[in-house]
């Protein structure tokens, strides 16, 4: 494989990465909640795209769609119901809660659809080769860079040019400040995890056909969102897209390079970048 | 000039454009007995932050006995013996009120990191923990967990901490408030036996308590040295009353 | 000389061994004989104890958080793995004691550059520990077995009179039991002493540990070998008992196993790996074979429900229950 095929590759699989970390990361930052259940949600918004696809014969942005509303409806209700409770807990309540949770996740669609790896029919546009001129590639890995680009973009805009984006940057820098000129922390929060949950779901099925879809999805793939978050620096967009493609543009070429032990330079990668700087790639620094 | 017990030379801090400290010159004499006052948001808890190395500052040096203290992290500075009570109760809420005493004088007396004798074992550390408490009048909540207990009288343990660890230079910050009026003579009286060579620092807003307890006053006033002196050259300065005590005098 | 405290008397008292410290052994020693042919289980289930017992010390009394632990239990299951397999030496007491030190040497080094950092990032740190130590573990397949691991272990004989017993189990039993009360006593002391109870104010207020001059730092990294040093005895006691080895020792689903056998049994109240050990293990060998979904939807539920409700596990609610009944 060139160079070029690999970086692409990479990039694609960065951008999976990046759309279902980035509400991680802005949840952590906003909460400093640990949400390893993250994952779930990007399991079952997968699961509900490929199955509406296949069963009800909805296009692919339709079921794209449905599977953002339905997942970040029922974030809604977990977080008001049960995460909300959880807020000032120790941080060890909050792991075990969510591992729970993500059991409860991964056990209900084994129940339901059983544990085989589930298929995504891509739809025929998104099928096949694109020549961009210099290189042939594979249509949907494009689209997939397009589009992850395009929502980063759209993040930021909306982080930086918004009120509601000012009032989340705000008490994601400080908390305490935000509350007290008046911002309401819990509704922000809970908004911006459906969004998160939301975008995490459409990650899911997006990326099934690149990270595949099966149940143990959130559990193989936890420590690579909670990696892209750290890395990226806790509730920055701009961070975790570096961080994402980073990390997908390196396994990607490790796998390729030395498919035995490869990720085990992205553990040691990551163990080195922390130390030197724990705050992330755009995180700040604790006082 | 005598060297002062504690001191700052030129002490700033700012975070970002915010300045909290603004090159701060700043002596305690042994056996001060000194009140640092100044309106809401003066800096004073700041200042105090940076005596004891809580944080760092952006300039400017502390000095310890004439000793360069700057870098050093706080529980080095304990040991040189500076020690300090917290604005919000800092204590060990789950544990008893003498298992927190304890901690504290077995952390002065070195017997902090032992690992083969029970810690309930070490007399000197529970006979020095006892004296403590009944100076305190904490004796009848000796055996209770801290959280179980009202606010005033964990606000006294705070105190009982402070003074376990033996200091040289004691940083009070806002001992009274939380403790009620019936009780506060307790505190006078902790603080009125200690030994004459330590320098006791409070941060107060009880004007009473302060010129009760004062033989000198500095008003810190956004974050630099507003005015310094006896608590009645204090009271008379007219621009300290327009600045900041002129409510609380003539109530 | 004034008179003592009530409290301080209390305090000096606590250490003392209490009539119901004796129960657990006794039914150690009592399961020995009852359930004879259950002893494989049993030394796992002993195993599993000395584990969490050790994350309790680093979890419960210091309080740091780490999905990472399995890392030295690994280190201690390898060094013994490695030892017989490419020196030929399988004297277990000395493999222990090797396990020991590499476990604890890891930790040290480990420790002594992770709890710089706290959170999130401290967390991310103890993950990509012990993540790097099973890649590493999978691409060195030569030295370490791989993705297979070492399948036919034997030891020799302890002391060299007692044989490992392959068909029942009864000598790894024994040997289990012995280690682990060794271990418990070891742990127990540091609990009651000086140390232990700074690393119970590191856990309730870390400022405040700072504010009285403790070296906060230093009493963490060590909390932290020790443990690791624990765990590396348990790995090495797992292997040497089964003669099995394989990555499994380390990774995600040990580590996370084994955090949550201590926080359902209850951290930071010593017994609280005696009671998640037990109970955990003896429902997950009843009804994980025959329901392995329904089993892991039960074990979601709980999980939630504890976090929720009972964060202090079973010993917690035992002692709940108990004041709820003296108050009556």
């Amino acid at each position: 494989m060139d160079l070029i095929s690999i970086l692409l590759g990479g990039l694609a699989s960065g951008m999976v990465l990046f759309i279902v970390s980035v509400g991680l990361s802005v949840t952590m930052g906003l909460m400093g909640f640990v949400n390893l259940a993250h994952g779930g949600f990007a399991m079952l918004g997968g699961y509900a795209i490929v199955l509406t696809m296949r069963h009800w014969g909805l296009p692919f942005p339709a079921a794209l769609a449905l599977g953002f509303a339905a997942v970040a409806a029922l974030s809604v209700l977990l977080e008001r119901a049960l995460y909300a409770r959880l807020y000032r807990a120790s941080e060890l309540d909050q792991v075990l809660f969510t591992i729970g949770l993500v059991f409860v996740m991964i056990a209900l669609v084994t129940l339901a659809v059983g544990p085989e790896s589930q298929r995504v029919v891509l739809p025929a546009w998104l099928d096949g080769q694109t020549d961009l001129g210099f290189i042939r590639y594979r249509t949907y890995s494009l689209a997939l860079i397009a589009c992850g680009t395009l929502l980063m973009l759209a993040l930021w805009l909306g982080f930086e040019r918004t009120r509601i984006g000012a009032r989340i940057r705000a008490a994601v820098d400080n908390r305490r400040m935000a509350e007290s000129v008046g911002v309401d922390v819990g509704r922000l929060f809970t908004l911006t995890f459906a969004l998160g949950s939301g975008l995490a779901a459409v990650g899911g099925g997006l990326g099934a056909e690149i990270l595949g879809l099966d149940p143990q999805y959130p559990l193989r793939y936890l420590a690579y969102f909670l990696i892209v978050v750290a890395v990226g620096g806790l509730g920055r967009v701009t961070g975790v897209f570096f961080a994402a493609l980073l990390i997908g543009v390196l396994d990607f070429v490790l796998k390729v390079e030395f498919p035995k032990g490869g990720t085990m330079f992205i553990y040691a990668l990551t163990l080195v970048f922390l130390l030197a700087r724990p705050q992330g790639l755009f995180g700040k620094r604790g006082a | 000039m005598s060297t002062a017990l504690l001191e700052t030379q030129g002490l700033c801090k700012s975070f970002g454009a915010l300045e909290v400290a603004r090159s701060i010159d700043f002596r305690l004499e042994a056996g001060a007995r000194q009140a640092l006052i100044g309106p809401n948001g003066a800096g004073k808890t700041t200042f105090v932050n940076l005596l004891t190395g809580l944080l760092q500052p952006s300039g400017g040096r502390v000095l310890l006995e004439g000793e360069d203290v700057t870098r050093l992290a706080q529980a080095k500075r304990v040991k040189r013996g500076i020690a300090r009570t917290f604005q919000i109760n800092q204590l060990f809420r789950g544990l008893t009120v003498l298992e927190n005493v304890c901690i504290a004088v077995a952390e002065r007396l070195g017997a902090g990191g032992g690992m083969w004798r029970p810690a309930g074992r070490r007399t000197e550390v529970v006979e020095e923990s006892t004296r403590l408490i009944g100076m305190l009048k904490l004796n009848d909540d000796a055996g209770r967990r801290v959280g179980e207990l009202p606010y005033g009288r964990q606000r006294l343990v705070e105190i009982a901490i402070a003074l376990g660890l033996n200091p040289r230079v004691l940083l009070l910050d806002e001992p009274a408030a939380g403790i009620p009026s019936a009780e506060s003579h307790i505190l006078l009286e902790a603080i009125a036996g200690l030994r004459k060579d330590i320098a006791v620092l409070i941060i107060e807003h009880d004007m009473d308590l302060v010129f009760r307890f004062a033989q000198r006053i500095t008003v810190l006033v956004s974050g630099a040295i507003f005015a310094e002196g006896s608590p009645a050259e204090i009271a008379a300065n007219r621009e300290v009353r327009a600045v900041y005590l002129g409510s609380a005098l003539d109530a | 000389m004034s008179t003592m405290l009530p409290a301080a008397i209390e305090l000096a008292r606590r250490h003392r061994l209490q009539w119901w410290e004796a129960l657990p052994w006794a039914a150690g020693i009592a399961a020995f004989f009852l359930f004879p042919n259950y002893l494989a289980f049993g030394t796992q289930v002993l195993v599993t104890i000395l584990f969490a017992l050790s994350l309790d010390l680093v979890l419960g009394y210091a309080g740091i958080v780490t999905l990472g632990h399995a890392a030295f239990f690994g280190a201690g299951a390898y060094t013994v793995g490695m030892l017989a397999m490419h020196l030929g030496w399988t004297e277990p007491l000395s493999g222990l004691l090797a396990a020991a030190l590499v476990a604890g040497a890891i930790g040290l080094v480990s420790g002594w550059v992770l709890l710089r950092t706290h959170g999130l990032t401290l967390l991310m740190l103890t993950l990509c520990t012990m993540a790097l130590l099973e890649q590493a573990a999978n691409m060195f397949s030569g030295w370490t077995g791989g993705f297979d691991g070492m399948p036919g272990l034997s030891f020799q004989p302890i002391l060299g009179l007692f044989k490992f017993d392959v068909l029942f189990f009864r000598t790894q039993y024994l040997y289990a039991l012995a280690v682990l009360l060794l271990c418990f006593v070891l742990v127990r002391m540091l609990v009651y002493s000086p140390f232990g109870r700074s690393l119970t104010g590191i856990r309730e207020n870390l400022l405040r540990m700072h504010a009285v001059g403790a070296p906060v730092r230093a009493r963490q990294v060590l909390a932290y070998a020790i443990s690791a040093a624990l765990a590396g005895v348990a790995g090495a006691v797992f292997v040497q008992a089964t003669g099995y080895l394989n990555l499994a020792v380390l990774g995600l689903e040990r580590a996370a196993g084994v955090l949550i056998i201590l926080i359902l049994g209850g951290y930071g109240r010593l017994y609280g790996a005696f009671a998640g050990a037990i109970v955990y293990l003896v429902l997950e060998h009843t009804l994980s074979k025959a329901y392995p979904t329904a089993w892991q939807l039960g074990l979601g539920l709980t999980l939630m429900l504890v976090a929720l409700y009972a964060r202090n596990g079973i010993l917690g609610l035992g002692e709940a229950l108990r004041r709820r009944w003296s108050a009556r």
